[in-house]
């Protein structure tokens, strides 16, 4: 049984990866829940199965072993093709390397979750607006990526992330790339969209001053969420 | 359902639109791609042109109202043979067109000599025809472009355009010396392609002593006042008792001699173009490979966004279907614009003389080498495609 607010619910979820006939464990056993409107990080040193999970809770992966609950919905147990629809609605991701279409401008990018919706293209057109706006890029919509800054274009995967009004932004090491301050200002922008949009965020991270901007933080350490973590 | 298809569909069309944008990254290993499909292609058609072209020049001219009448068991006029007697039963049947010579019989003499020819000096056979006047209404496509015709009862003969060509000394005004016989050349025609241009033609009567003939012809032509008259004209030679005749369709005559040299050509066309085709297909697998491991983390981000493996997929195989068309379209040009319209001569095996034909490079054949082309580009484009499906979204993310 889940609190009605609890956004994300993971159950008993263990990931092993088999590598040349060994089976490696990188989750152990992740119980945990997101309630809606939290800005959770997850720490831990590299390797730990961070990524690995982030990408469980997205639907990107499966679990070995588990449940996986986001909105009410089991989703480790979907089709790959309603998967790949199901995060299409729900789900953001933002990537270290921002991932861009190098061939498309940042508007262009941004327009690529929405292709996958029936809006027509002036709404279209509207949401790409609005996400640029929010994140303070719409002086750059006609840049193409190799024309802006690092930060410029995690602030364009950013707009990409949220243009649909996903249930759940994930973000993978959104400021591993950036220097301080860009990365600063990427963690304001996300602070700003928890705080002001509501948006339920799972941020992935090394840097303790990152997660401070987090409302929460959670350690994973060798495939296990660590109940009382050290400050 | 329509509009979860339309969606599918216009996934499909983006990604392949994206990855088609990223060709000049890959600019090399795309064009190694699309050159290999276009030699392939370009051979294909090149060879298959000669088969049209050698087709046309034998049957092109073949009418549907003519027959053709050799001896019973012959296959070929070299090995007919019939008498004056023969000629005139032949010319009573029914159903025949009447010319100003009465009804339109061609008896037709036809031995082979040497000459030597203009490209390489060395002597290659060549038809020579005696004919009889009604020969120019049977061959009603013959006429002459240079000079005039032959005189009866001289040694006199006109050279076809595609003998005149092939062959040295068969120009206009000079004399031919075969044997004992000079010949003077007082004539070139042409006869819409067919294969009268591959031949030297004269009067009958003169031939047949220069030959020691006598008065015997290989052939009778015959033209039927329709295309259906062919059966009961056919009923009347063969049921003569004094007549030991065949009758034959000149269409089906033409098909039957061009059969040896398609059946070579096809046979050598396809077997080379399948072995180029093998390496073309490695140069498409090895640029979709490329194409996939290098977009890899690319089709992970579109499929982390909601796109569906199966549109990757499918963008894949088109994707190297559109260069396949490329290099087919290339490939068809360039075979058009090499080899369609080059003149050149072949052996007819059944007559063992030259054949004077045009390379024909035909809009079927091009859509043939097109086809050519898709099939290498599927085969190409397949296996990456299945990879780019089943690379695991994670894995491919990672791998940046
Ligand atoms: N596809 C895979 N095959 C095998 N091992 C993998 C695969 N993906 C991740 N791993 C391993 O799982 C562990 C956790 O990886 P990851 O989740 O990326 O860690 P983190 O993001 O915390 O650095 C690492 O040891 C990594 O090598
Ligand atoms: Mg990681």
């Amino acid at each position: 049984m889940s609190e009605p607010t609890d956004l994300v619910r993971i159950e008993d979820v263990e990931k092993d990866y088999r590598r040349g006939g060994e089976e490696i464990p990188v989750l152990a056993g992740v119980n945990m829940t997101i309630p809606q409107g939290d800005f959770l990080a997850l720490m831990g040193p590299s390797g730990s199965g961070k990524s690995t999970l982030l990408n469980i809770i997205g639907g990107l992966d499966r679990p070995t072993n588990g449940a996986i609950y986001v909105a009410g919905e089991r989703v480790d147990t979907l089709s790959d093709r309603e998967l790949a629809a199901w995060r299409a609605r729900h789900i953001g991701f933002v990537f270290q390397f921002y991932n861009l279409m190098p061939t498309l401008t940042a508007e262009k990018n941004v327009d690529l979750p929405l292709l996958l919706t029936p809006l027509s293209r002036s709404e279209r057109q509207k949401h790409v607006a609005a996400a640029l706006a929010v994140t303070g890029l719409s002086h750059r919509a006609k840049h193409f990526p190799r024309q802006m800054s690092g930060g410029e274009q995690q602030r364009v995967g950013i707009a990409r992330a949220i243009v649909t009004d996903p249930t759940l932004l994930l973000c993978d090491e959104p400021t591993g790339d950036l220097d301080r301050k860009s990365g600063d200002e990427i963690l304001s922008l996300l602070q700003a969209l928890n705080r002001d949009h509501g948006k339920t965020i799972v941020m992935v991270t090394h840097d303790p001053h990152a997660s401070h901007r987090a409302t929460r933080t959670l350690h994973l350490n060798k495939g296990l969420l660590e109940d009382h973590p050290m400050e | 359902m329509r509009i979860h298809w339309l969606n599918w569909l216009r996934q499909v069309v983006l990604v392949t639109g994206f990855s088609l944008r990223t060709i000049p990254e890959r600019k090399g290993s795309v064009a190694a791609s699309v050159f290999g499909i276009a030699g392939v292609v370009a051979v294909f058609v090149g060879v298959l042109s000669i088969d049209q072209g050698f087709r046309q020049a034998l049957i092109g001219s073949a009418s549907a109202n003519i027959a053709m009448v050799l001896r019973a068991g012959a296959d070929t006029e070299m090995t007919s043979g019939l008498g004056r007697e023969d000629v005139r039963v032949v010319a009573n049947a029914p159903g025949l067109a009447r010319g100003t010579n009465g009804p339109q019989a061609s008896p037709e003499l036809f031995v082979i000599i040497n000459l030597p020819k203009r490209s390489t000096g060395t002597d290659a056979n060549v038809a020579f025809r005696g004919v009889e006047p009604p020969a120019f209404e049977v061959h009603r496509q013959l006429h002459i472009l240079h000079g005039r015709n032959f005189r009866r009862g001289h040694n006199e003969l006109i050279v076809g355009r595609g003998a005149a060509a092939q062959f040295a000394g068969l120009d206009v005004g000079s004399t031919l010396e075969i044997g004992r016989n000079h010949w003077e050349i007082v004539g070139l025609f042409e006869a819409n392609g067919g294969m009268e241009e591959s031949e030297i033609w004269t009067d009958a009567a003169v031939l047949q002593p220069a030959y020691r003939r006598g008065t015997s012809y290989q052939s009778v032509l015959l033209t039927l006042q329709t295309p259906e008259a062919f059966d009961a004209g056919k009923d009347f030679l063969t049921s003569d008792p004094r007549l030991n005749v065949k009758v034959v369709r000149q269409a089906d005559y033409f098909a039957e001699q061009s059969q040896v040299m398609t059946r070579l050509i096809l046979g050598l066309g396809i077997s080379i173009t399948s072995l180029m085709g093998v390496g073309a297909v490695f140069g498409a697998l090895n640029t979709m490979y490329t194409a996939v491991s290098a977009r890899a983390r690319e089709m992970a981000t579109l499929r982390a966004l909601g796109f569906g493996g199966a549109a990757v997929m499918l963008s894949v195989l088109l994707e190297s279907l559109a260069l396949s068309w490329a290099g087919g379209a290339l490939g068809g040009g360039l075979a058009y614009l090499a080899f369609d319209g080059y003149r050149t001569a072949t052996l007819n095996f059944q007559s063992f003389s030259q054949v004077a034909f045009a390379f024909t490079v035909t809009p079927s054949l091009l859509v043939e080498g097109v086809l050519w082309a898709s099939v290498m580009g599927f085969i190409g484009g397949l296996f990456p495609a299945l990879r780019a499906m089943r690379l695991p979204i994670a894995t491919a993310l990672r791998a940046s």
